[in-house]
């Protein structure tokens, strides 16, 4: 507990409370819409802005904010058209994203290795109290979207005709998706790294969902389990000396792997006794039977 | 009042013209089948109506509005063929059906104690108000499909419009759902549905729309089903007292005889 007597561990678990609250409420939409991956090529993509922002000498998080937007917008507009090419546009924005990253971060004097791996696997605990600002800002916008237009967006994803023959702003929705997943991956990137935003958005609602029943406790629950690998995955790095992004991810999947083993063992023992239950009723039978045949 | 009004339109995909020049009016309380085979068009017709497919030629008005300009999508009831396939995270059923209630309220209003009160008769309507609880991926199909008729149900809408609402629904869904048809069209209601097979509905449709490549074919009282009737002991009483005429040979495919 020591750990947190420094400023930059409380900062650091400030960040990744937030990021671990924000991620899966924002992650749970892009899950329903079997867009699980789409955080991942949206980092990709913002690497290329990290890389712009160092060229420039211009803070990272913003020209990282600007061409994810501008790349997560291009995805929803392809995916909107539908073309079967849309899965072959979205590679090359991806590689070109993650290609054009290395070359800018390599071209730019703060060029080192140590300064990519900053960004492709986060180094929360260098987050200082201006990138603090910022996190909580942003994080506090897209988790008041996600929480305020629920049912809308919960529509929008469950079946797009229908929000549109509801007359529901069905565009406009799905671009503020679009932003909001690039807001996202840009303000975890100092948590998670890049490399494993898609992890903090997917993970907490896949371990959510092998327990709940409807959208809104799914929702709550992956937020529950989003913070709270988040809170110990930050106490655990600075006990084991780990990276925290890792640590973080890792302990989100082994709540994943607990539910789900949790989930399994529970309904197989409800199904082994349920059989015993009913073999009682079938005993408890012929007494009444024969005390029937007695009567009669 | 003429509901829906659709005057010469024509729709084509990719340069290949899928319908021509078709005009129909869909009066208030009427229920309107339209009826035909596989790829004759019938859905792309409804969904043309609803906006969904955009129109190559002609015009559409929905109550009295040109449909690029109608704004009103609470008076209308959509159910699709089937649940959407984006359903990876669970959902209850009175979270689908409180979804029929946006068009209603808008998006930035939380819902209230009505929103509540219209999910609820909703599914009871339906028969399902006992699963309003349970995930819709643990339903049967016609029970699925029960539910999204109660999502169109619950915004209170004018018009009802069903795209194959019966395909492969099992009996009891297909009488509970006929039942809440009767109970919506005795309202006043005006229902359009695309049909397959008709079913238990059968009664309560008072004109047939027969589609066949693209064009209408028929309007008029339900054909008569070309098996069916010719088959011993059948006891069909026909609701129309109209005077008989000569009677096409629609969507032959749909009417044969499983023989």
């Amino acid at each position: 507990m020591d750990l947190f007597q420094y400023d930059f561990m409380i900062r650091a678990l400030i960040g990744a409370l937030i990021i671990g609250l924000v991620a899966p409420a924002l992650g749970i939409y892009l899950v329903q819409r079997r867009l699980s991956l789409i955080g991942d090529g949206i980092g990709h993509v913002a690497l290329t802005g990290v890389g712009v922002g160092l060229l420039l000498h211009q803070s990272p998080v913003y020209t990282a904010v600007i061409v994810s937007v501008l790349g997560a917008i291009g995805v929803e507009l392809v995916r909107e058209r539908g073309r079967t090419s849309g899965d072959l546009a979205l590679a090359l924005l991806f590689y070109g994203g993650i290609a054009g990253g290395v070359v800018l971060v390599g071209l730019s004097e703060d060029s080192s290795n140590a300064n990519l791996m900053q960004f492709l696997f986060g180094s929360l605990t260098t987050t200082s109290r201006q990138d603090l600002t910022v996190i909580a800002v942003l994080g506090v916008a897209v988790l008041v979207a996600m929480l305020g237009l629920r049912q809308a967006l919960f529509a929008v994803c469950n079946d797009e005709e229908y929000a549109r023959v509801s007359g529901l702003p069905v565009r406009t929705l799905n671009l503020l998706m679009a932003v909001t997943t690039a807001v996202t991956v840009t303000i975890a990137m100092r948590t998670v790294g890049l490399l494993l935003v898609s992890a903090l958005m997917v993970v907490p609602v896949a371990a959510a969902q092998q327990v709940t029943r409807g959208f809104r406790t799914t929702m709550t629950a992956a937020m529950a389990i989003g913070v709270g690998a988040a809170a110990a995955g930050i106490w655990l790095a600075g006990e084991a000396n780990t990276a925290p992004g890792a640590t973080i991810v890792i302990l989100a999947i082994a709540a994943f792997v607990a539910l789900t083993v949790g989930s399994t063992t529970w309904r197989i023992l409800r199904r082994r006794l349920a059989p015993a239950r009913s073999g009682i009723g079938v005993e408890a039978e012929p007494p009444d039977v024969v005390l029937q045949v007695g009567v009669r | 009042m003429s509901i829906v009004a659709v005057r010469h339109a024509a729709v084509s995909y990719g340069g290949r013209a899928v319908l021509h020049d078709i005009s129909l009016d869909i009066d208030a309380g009427q229920v309107v089948a339209v009826l035909g085979a596989n790829g004759s068009g019938k859905s792309t017709l409804i969904r043309t109506i609803l906006g969904l497919v955009p129109l190559g030629g002609g015009a559409i008005e929905l109550f009295g509005t040109p449909q690029r300009k109608f704004r009103q999508w609470a008076r209308i009831g959509y159910v699709p063929q089937r649940m959407g396939a984006g359903s990876g995270v669970p959902a209850t059923v009175g979270e689908v059906v409180a979804s029929g209630r946006l068009a209603r309220r808008g998006i930035l209003r939380p819902s209230g104690a009505a929103d509540r009160e219209a999910v609820r008769a909703a599914l009871a309507d339906v028969g399902l108000l006992d699963r309003i609880g349970d995930p819709v991926s643990t339903l049967s199909g016609g029970q699925q499909q029960r539910t999204l008729i109660a999502r169109a149900l619950a915004g209170r809408p004018d018009l009802l419009v069903l795209d194959e609402p019966t395909a492969g629904v099992d009996a009891a869904s297909q009488d509970a759902f006929a039942a809440a048809l009767r109970r919506f069209g005795a309202a006043g209601g005006t229902i359009l549905l695309v049909a397959h097979e008709l079913g238990p509905i059968e009664p309560l449709i008072d004109k047939a729309v027969v589609v066949h490549e693209g064009r209408i074919a028929y309007q008029g009282a339900v054909p008569e089903p070309a098996g069916h009737h010719a088959q011993p002991g059948h006891d069909h009483v026909h609701p129309h007292a109209e005077i008989e005429r000569a009677r096409i040979c629609v969507a032959p495919t749909d009417r044969m005889p499983a023989s």
